[in-house]
């Protein structure tokens, strides 16, 4: 595996002032999750027989997933298409998958009434072929187990031939050894079958979950109810992984004062003009076909949410990364992915929630503070693991210019904004 | 990173009879129950009286209240719109006959449909529609996501959110323990008036049919429930349109077949994920130069 040979762990103080005020938020939210568990739903959350699904389903859940799709579009890109120049950033993508779902599936369980039955569909007495639910389900959980497979090597590359467990995990050192052994001996020739069907259990449950809401023809609203929603969620998918692998990377060797990938980032935002045109493409023929168009202009505060995002989610982050002075400059990137995955977010809320008008409903849903506590401590948790593994597992490519461990010149968003290439 | 065609094949193939297993058991679900001779109710609106005894027995059956038979006659309750809850199964709801100015009464439930949403929502088939007509819900199955309250077109189950630890979907069971005993529902008998009458839906149907041709000046020429999204166990009589009420006006389509059509095209016997899967196995290895060089950015 000599191509992800200059990652290593990044060297650096685990606490900073941002990581204490993500531990803050992270603690408040385990709290609140904790809470949720032992006193119900009613006591947490504003849900109600009117709104059966809030932000734990829309943003924890719908947008968790769409936003760990980096994993699979780059690893699509380095390993299938063998774009070889992309494989610095394979490893922080799927490291960013694989939190994410492991997020997704703990954000979930909150939601979910009888959290200690989760793993009732994977009994064959239970299996229900016609639920879309169970089609998500089982894909989103044969997946993470093949993200946590795919990680293994890293774990390998690390730890091999120096386990050294503390206390009376001692005894287990030899064989945990041999184990890694084995799995970097054996595991890394057949990685590439796991790699391909991370990429198609990913197009298969992306796609499900956006047949979803289809099942409720009746309440949905016609500018977001569409028999090809799941065309749309695998395009909007797609096009939102390179963004968030250009997002994270960004904000970590910002996090970590390195030097941003800024050349191969600024190489991979060119491919997300094209696949938000098909994305946008597509949803243009779908409002066109269903005559939804009227929707679109009538005015309503849904109308101007549809509007909202489709010019700053899907629009503007296209027409800026055509440019390439803003695709080479890191404040452009920053800024045009986050609109992208603003976009997307945006859109998984819409559908799930805004979308959805109840038959009756008494009152509008807004979630509660413990709902909103769980969501964002469930992020900031999410981040720093992620930034806990990054520090102890080679994920991160080490700059290229800077030998190991020395800090980087000064004036890098200087440096980084010159143009390349 | 070298794939070695037959092991490639195996795993390939050890995959497939997995998943091929997943869409046998799929395909076997009870599809074919023949709704003409499944239980139902009429609902007879016109004759209904509004006294709210069927909501005591069902109460009482179900032990969800124990309040006593009197405490229904306070007709208070009609000046807000009900809807069924995790303690109500049904709830009688008053109208006004826009022509006449007359009230009518609705009572709601379950309507048990032909074709329910929720049962092809639920994840775990804690949701089925019984052969006797019955929409049934297994709770100890039961995960608690709520997709069924989403997929309902009647909006009906409800959730106990204010139970922490064994929350269940709460609705109408059609009683279906009484069923199996040879008894009618208990809201059915209990009713004093016959607004509710027990019989095969078909019986129904042509029950239904009957009283609007022999009283033509007193019905609206509708059977509710006899087509809505495939039809329902549960069908009503009114004397106007359906328009004023709260059951909605919904397409005779059911609604099981848009999802599990996109959703059976996708994994049409698994052959679509696997060719994906073989598709992008041979861009990978045919892509794949020996010479190909890692380029360094």
């Amino acid at each position: 595996m000599s191509k992800h040979n200059h990652a290593a762990p990044v060297r650096a103080p685990f606490l900073s002032a941002g990581t204490k005020v993500l531990a803050v938020i992270a603690g408040l939210g385990i709290a609140s999750y904790i809470y949720r568990l032992f006193f119900g739903l009613a006591s947490t959350t504003n849900l109600d027989n009117q709104y059966p699904w809030g932000i734990w389903i829309s943003i924890d859940v719908a947008s968790g997933v769409a936003l760990a799709a980096g994993g699979f579009t780059t690893a699509a890109l380095a390993d299938i298409f063998h774009k070889e120049r992309y494989h610095v950033i394979v490893r922080p993508a799927l490291l960013t998958a694989m939190l994410g779902y492991t997020f997704v599936v703990i954000g979930l369980l909150a939601d979910l009434g009888r959290y200690y039955n989760v793993w009732h569909p994977m009994l064959p007495s239970m299996w229900q072929g016609n639920s879309v639910l169970f089609e998500v389900g089982m894909c989103v959980m044969i997946y993470l187990t093949v993200l946590y497979i795919e990680f293994l090597p890293i774990v390998a590359e690390r730890f091999k031939g120096r386990v050294n467990l503390p206390g009376v995990l001692r005894i287990l050192n030899r064989f945990v050894d041999s184990w890694l052994t084995v799995c970097d001996k054996y595991l890394t020739r057949f990685i590439s079958l796991f790699i391909i069907a991370g990429v198609v259990l990913s197009c298969l449950h992306q796609s499900s979950l956006g047949t979803l809401m289809v099942i409720a023809p009746t309440k949905m609203h016609p500018l977001w109810y569409s028999p090809i929603s799941p065309l749309m969620f695998l395009l909007s998918a797609i096009a939102v992984g390179f963004p968030m692998v250009i997002f994270e990377s960004i904000i970590s060797s910002r996090s970590f004062r390195i030097p941003p990938e800024t050349p191969v980032l600024s190489s991979i935002a060119r491919y997300t003009p094209i696949l938000l045109a098909i994305y946008l493409g597509v949803k243009i023929g779908d409002l066109t076909i269903r005559e939804a168009w009227p929707y679109v202009f009538d005015g309503s505060l849904k109308s101007l949410l549809f509007i909202a995002e489709i010019l700053l989610g899907v629009v503007a982050p296209a027409v800026l990364l055509t440019i390439p002075r803003v695709r080479r400059s890191v404040a452009g990137l920053l800024i045009s992915s986050s609109l992208v995955i603003g976009g997307v977010v945006f859109n998984r809320i819409n559908v799930f929630l805004v979308a959805y008008q109840p038959l009756y409903p008494v009152k509008t849903y807004f979630p509660s503070i413990f709902e909103i506590m769980v969501t964002i401590g469930l992020v900031a948790a999410l981040v720093l693991v992620y930034r806990f593994i990054v520090m102890n597992f080679p994920v991160i490519a080490k700059p290229p210019t800077t030998p190991a461990g020395v800090r980087p010149a000064e004036g890098w968003l200087a440096e980084s904004l010159r143009e390349v290439e | 990173m070298t794939v070695d065609r037959r092991e490639f094949l195996k795993i390939a193939g050890a995959g497939s009879a997995f998943l091929l297993a997943g869409e046998a058991r799929a395909t076997d679900e009870p599809q074919a129950i023949d709704c003409g001779q499944t239980y139902g109710v009429l609902v007879d609106t016109v004759v209904c009286i509004g006294c709210r005894k069927c909501e005591w027995a069902c109460n009482t059956e179900h032990k969800l209240t124990d309040l006593p038979l009197p405490s229904y006659e306070d007709k208070s309750v009609f000046q807000r719109h009900r809807r069924p809850e995790h303690n109500a199964y049904t709830v009688v709801n008053r109208f006004f006959d826009p022509n006449t100015t007359k009230p009518y009464s609705i009572k709601v439930q379950c309507m048990h449909c032909n074709h329910p949403a929720c049962a092809s929502a639920c994840i775990v088939g804690a949701l089925r529609k019984e052969k006797q007509g019955p929409v049934s819900y297994d709770a100890w199955k039961c995960i608690g996501c709520r997709y069924c309250m989403v997929a309902c077109p009647f909006q009906v189950p409800a959730y106990e959110y204010k139970e922490p630890l064994k929350p269940q979907v709460r609705k109408c069971t059609f009683c279906a323990h009484r069923l199996e005993e040879g008894k009618k529902p208990a809201c059915v008998s209990i009713c004093p008036n016959e607004a509710l009458t027990f019989g095969t839906r078909q019986e129904l149907m042509d029950m239904a049919h009957g009283r609007i041709t022999a009283s033509p000046e007193k019905y609206n020429n509708y059977v509710y429930g006899e087509s809505e999204v495939g039809g329902t166990s549960w069908m009503y009589l009114a004397p106007t349109t359906f328009d004023q009420t709260e059951l909605p006006k919904l397409p005779d389509e059911p609604i099981p077949p848009i999802t599990e059509t996109i959703q059976h095209g996708i994994f049409k016997s698994f052959i679509p994920p696997l060719a994906l899967y073989g598709i992008l196995g041979l861009i990978m290895h045919s892509l794949k130069g020996p010479e190909q060089e890692e380029i360094n950015v």
